[in-house]
C-alpha cells in the first residue's frame, strides 16, 4: 500500500492514525488527540492535505457513483471518485467536466476543496462553480446539504476550504455536452512576454480553453518566449483519429533531481523550437493532462522533493508583475520543464477562499535546493506582495502566515465554519500568531 | 453462448466482491446481488447501475446468509429476476477474532457457521441449480488460511479448509456436467474486514487486483487459484513443512 505522503514529496508520510470510511452511511472517528483532515489521492502538492499528529480520512473507499443522468449532464458521485472515472464514465456518453485541472488524478472532494481551476476559467470560472449539491459530514455527526441556496455560507466556506469544514461525502456536479473526445487545438508561438498579453487577449474572446507554456530559462530579447496553446472541444468529424493511451512510469526515486539548469535549458529550447504551429486535433487526454501518462513523475525531481510554486497577480499589476518573476528565475537558473501562463476571468469564486480571482497565474516546479530554493521563493513572494498577489494554497508547501493572511484577508470569516475538530499542517501554518 | 453472462454474487458488498463485480458490469454481465447490509448493497447496486449498458440487469436482495433455509428462495428470486443463472459467486465471510474464539465454543461454532456451513450450502444448492441446466460456474472464496492450521488463525482457516475440500469434491462431481468449480485463495487483501491489522507491506494486494485475478481464472476456467499468484509458492512451503517443527513455530 502507498503512503500517505503529499505529491511534492518535501515531507514525510502520514504517520498518525488512518480512517477509511467504505460508504456513505460511515460515521467520523473521535479521536481524543490531534484534528482531523480528509485525504484524497495526495496530489495537492505542499501540505494542505496533511496533519501531523492528528487523523487523515481516507476517502478511496468512497468511490461510488450513485446516480448520472445521461440528458442533463448531471452526475452524483461519492467524494473519493477520481475525475479520470468520470471521464471514463462520462466522455463516451458525450458529457465532459465542465472545469478540470491539469490531472484526472484528484478526487472530486479534493477538486471541491481546493476549489480547482483549468484552461478554460475565463471561460468556465473554477470547479466550485459547477458543484449543484454536495452532502457535508460534520464531528457533530450531522449530515448537511449544502447548495448555494441552501446553507449558501456553508457552501461557500466549503468550496476552497481545504477540507476544513467537515468531511465532503458525496456532490452533484454539472457536466458539459461533447461531441467526441478531442479537442481542436491552435498551437502559436510567441517571441516575448509583450506578444503573449496580446496573443492571449485575442485568443480568450475565440476559445474557451486557452493556456501558455514559458521557456522561463530564457533571457532579454526571449524572456517569456512561449507557447499558447488554445483548445475547444471538437466538433462532430466524418472521421475520428485512433488514439490509445501509452503509459509510462517513473519506477524509481533517483538519489538527485535529473531536473537540472542542463537538462531544463536543452528540454525547453528545444520544446519551443519543435513546435507545431497551427490547428489541429488532439485527444482530450494529452491536452488537458499531459503528465498523466507518466506515473510517478514527482519522482524525477529525486529524494529531496520539489516545490511547485503557483501565484496570481491582480490585472492592474500582471504585466510588470510577471516580467519581474521571470527576470528572477530566469536569474536563479532553478525553475522547470513546464512554466505554465495563464489568465483568469473575472468571474468571482464561489468560494470564500478560493484561490481563482481575476489577473494572471503563473505556476512553475522547483527541484527542493533547500535554502537556495527557499531564498528565490522569498524574491518571488515580494513580487506577489508588492503586486497584491496571492499564492495557491493546494501547491503551497512555505509561504507566511503574513503572506497567507493578506491574501486570503476572509480567512477569519472562514474560521467561524470551519469544524472545530479538523486541522490540517497547511492550517497551523498559515493562521499562526506573527513572530 | 457465453456462460458467464448472468452472475448471482452473495456477499456482494464485500470489498473483493464489489471490485469484481464492477469488472463484470464492464465485461456486459446482469448481476443479482445478495448482501447483509441494506445501505450499503443500495449504494453498490446504484453505482453499477450508472455503470452499467441498458440492457444489463442490476437487481439485489437483502439477506442475512447465515440462515441456510432462505437459502432456495434467493436462488429462486434471482433466477426470475436474470431470467436464468449462470454463474455464482460466494464472496461472503467473517474475519474472527481468534483470541475470543478461544475463550468462547459457541463463538468458535457461529464462525465456522458463517464461513463454512454457509457457503457450502449455497455452494449445494448451486451445484444442483446448474447440474440440471448443464453449464455453469460456481466460485467461492477461500483462504490460504485454509492450507494449514496456525494458532494464529485456525478457526478461520479451519473454515475455509473445509470449503476447499468441499468444493474439491464438487468440482469431481460436476465435471461431467460441464459446470466448472473455482476456488479462490487470497492471501493478504487490504480490505475493511483486515483495518484492524498495522502491517502493510509487499505481501498485501488491493481488492481491484484480486478482482482482476477472479476474472482471469474465471475466463481461463482455472480450479483452484492462489491471489496474487506468489501465494502459490509461499502456501506450497508452508504445507510441506513438517508438522514437528511447524507446531513450534509462531505463524
Amino acid at each position: 500500500m502507498n503512503a500517505l505522503q503529499s505529491w511534492g514529496r518535501l515531507f514525510p508520510a502520514h504517520s498518525g492514525p488512518v480512517w477509511r470510511p467504505d460508504e456513505r452511511s460511515s460515521l467520523l472517528p473521535h479521536p481524543e488527540i490531534g484534528g482531523l483532515l480528509p485525504y484524497g489521492q495526495g496530489r495537492s502538492y505542499g501540505d494542505v492535505c496533511l496533519n501531523t499528529g492528528g487523523t487523515l480520512l481516507h476517502t478511496a473507499g468512497l468511490n461510488r457513483f450513485i446516480a448520472f443522468n445521461r440528458s442533463t449532464g448531471i452526475l452524483r458521485c461519492e467524494a473519493g471518485i477520481t475525475l479520470r472515472e468520470i471521464l471514463a464514465l462520462t466522455v463516451p456518453q458525450g458529457w465532459f467536466l465542465a472545469v478540470t485541472p491539469g490531472t484526472r488524478d484528484v478526487t472530486v472532494g479534493g477538486a471541491i476543496a481546493n476549489d480547482v481551476h483549468g484552461k478554460n476559467h475565463h471561460s468556465a470560472g473554477s470547479f466550485g462553480h459547477h458543484v449543484l449539491q454536495m452532502e457535508l459530514l460534520r464531528s457533530t455527526d450531522e449530515r448537511l446539504l449544502l447548495s448555494p441556496q441552501q446553507q449558501p455560507e456553508l457552501f461557500a466556506a466549503t468550496v476552497g476550504g481545504l477540507g476544513l469544514t467537515g468531511l465532503i461525502v458525496w456532490a452533484e456536479v454539472q457536466l458539459v455536452p461533447v461531441h467526441n473526445a478531442f479537442m481542436t487545438v491552435e498551437t502559436t508561438r510567441f517571441a516575448n512576454l509583450d506578444e503573449f498579453w496580446l496573443l492571449n487577449t485575442q485568443a480568450e474572446r475565440l476559445w474557451p480553453y486557452t493556456v501558455a507554456w514559458i521557456d522561463c530559462l530564457a533571457k532579454g530579447a526571449h524572456q517569456g518566449r512561449g507557447i499558447l496553446m488554445a483548445g475547444r472541444h471538437a466538433a462532430a468529424q466524418d472521421e475520428l483519429p485512433v488514439w490509445k493511451e501509452q503509459i509510462k512510469t517513473i519506477p524509481v526515486t533517483p538519489r538527485i533531481s535529473l531536473v537540472n539548469n542542463l537538462s531544463l535549458r536543452a528540454f525547453n529550447t528545444l520544446y519551443w523550437h519543435r513546435a507545431h504551429e497551427g490547428v489541429s486535433l488532439s485527444h482530450y487526454v494529452p491536452y488537458f493532462y499531459p503528465l498523466d501518462g507518466i506515473s510517478h513523475w514527482n519522482r524525477i525531481y529525486g529524494r529531496a522533493g520539489f516545490y511547485q510554486y503557483q501565484c496570481v497577480l491582480p490585472p492592474e499589476a500582471m504585466q510588470a508583475g510577471m516580467a519581474e518573476l521571470l527576470t528572477r528565475i530566469a536569474r536563479s537558473g532553478e525553475g522547470s520543464f513546464l512554466a505554465v501562463l495563464k489568465t483568469f476571468g473575472q468571474r468571482p469564486s464561489a468560494g470564500l477562499l478560493s484561490f481563482p480571482r481575476p489577473g494572471a497565474t503563473l505556476a512553475l516546479d522547483f527541484p527542493n535546493r533547500g535554502a537556495s530554493s527557499l531564498k528565490l521563493f522569498r524574491e518571488l513572494d515580494a513580487v506577489v506582495q508588492h503586486a497584491q498577489g496571492a499564492i495557491y494554497p493546494a501547491k503551497d508547501a512555505r509561504m507566511s502566515a503574513t503572506m497567507f493572511q493578506q491574501a486570503f484577508p476572509q480567512w477569519e470569516q472562514f474560521r467561524r465554519w470551519a469544524d472545530p475538530a479538523f486541522s490540517s499542517d497547511f492550517w497551523k501554518r498559515v493562521t499562526q500568531p506573527e513572530k | 453462448m457465453n456462460t458467464t453472462q448472468r452472475v448471482v454474487l452473495f456477499g456482494a458488498t464485500s470489498a473483493i466482491a464489489q471490485a469484481t463485480a464492477r469488472l463484470l458490469v464492464q465485461q456486459g454481465c446482469s448481476l443479482f446481488l445478495v448482501g447483509r447490509n441494506a445501505m450499503k448493497l443500495q449504494a453498490l447496486v446504484d453505482d453499477l447501475r450508472v455503470r452499467a449498458a441498458p440492457g444489463q440487469r442490476i437487481e439485489s436482495m437483502n439477506a442475512d446468509l447465515d440462515i441456510i433455509d432462505g437459502h432456495a428462495h434467493l436462488f429462486d428470486v434471482a433466477e426470475k429476476n436474470l431470467d436464468g443463472i449462470d454463474t455464482v459467486f460466494i464472496a461472503h465471510g467473517a474475519l474472527p477474532d481468534q483470541a475470543a474464539c478461544e475463550a468462547s465454543v459457541p463463538l468458535t461454532l457461529a464462525l465456522i457457521h458463517t464461513n463454512a456451513l454457509s457457503v457450502i450450502a449455497l455452494a449445494g444448492e448451486a451445484a444442483n441449480r446448474l447440474q440440471t441446466q448443464g453449464h455453469g460456474l460456481i466460485v467461492a472464496i477461500g483462504s490460504v488460511a485454509g492450507d494449514r492450521g496456525r494458532q494464529s488463525n485456525y478457526v478461520y482457516g479451519a473454515a475455509k479448509g473445509m470449503l476447499a475440500l468441499f468444493l474439491q469434491g464438487l468440482r469431481n462431481r460436476l465435471a461431467p456436467h460441464g459446470v466448472q468449480v473455482l476456488t479462490i485463495k487470497p492471501g493478504f487483501v487490504d480490505t475493511p474486514m483486515t483495518a484492524e491489522f498495522k502491517k502493510k507491506g509487499p505481501l498485501w494486494a488491493t481488492p481491484e487486483r484480486i478482482a482482476h485475478g477472479i476474472i482471469k481464472a474465471m475466463r481461463s476456467r482455472r480450479d483452484v487459484v492462489y491471489l496474487p499468484w506468489f501465494w502459490y509458492w509461499i502456501m506450497l512451503i508452508i504445507r510441506h513443512m513438517p508438522e514437528r517443527i511447524f507446531k513450534r513455530m509462531k505463524l
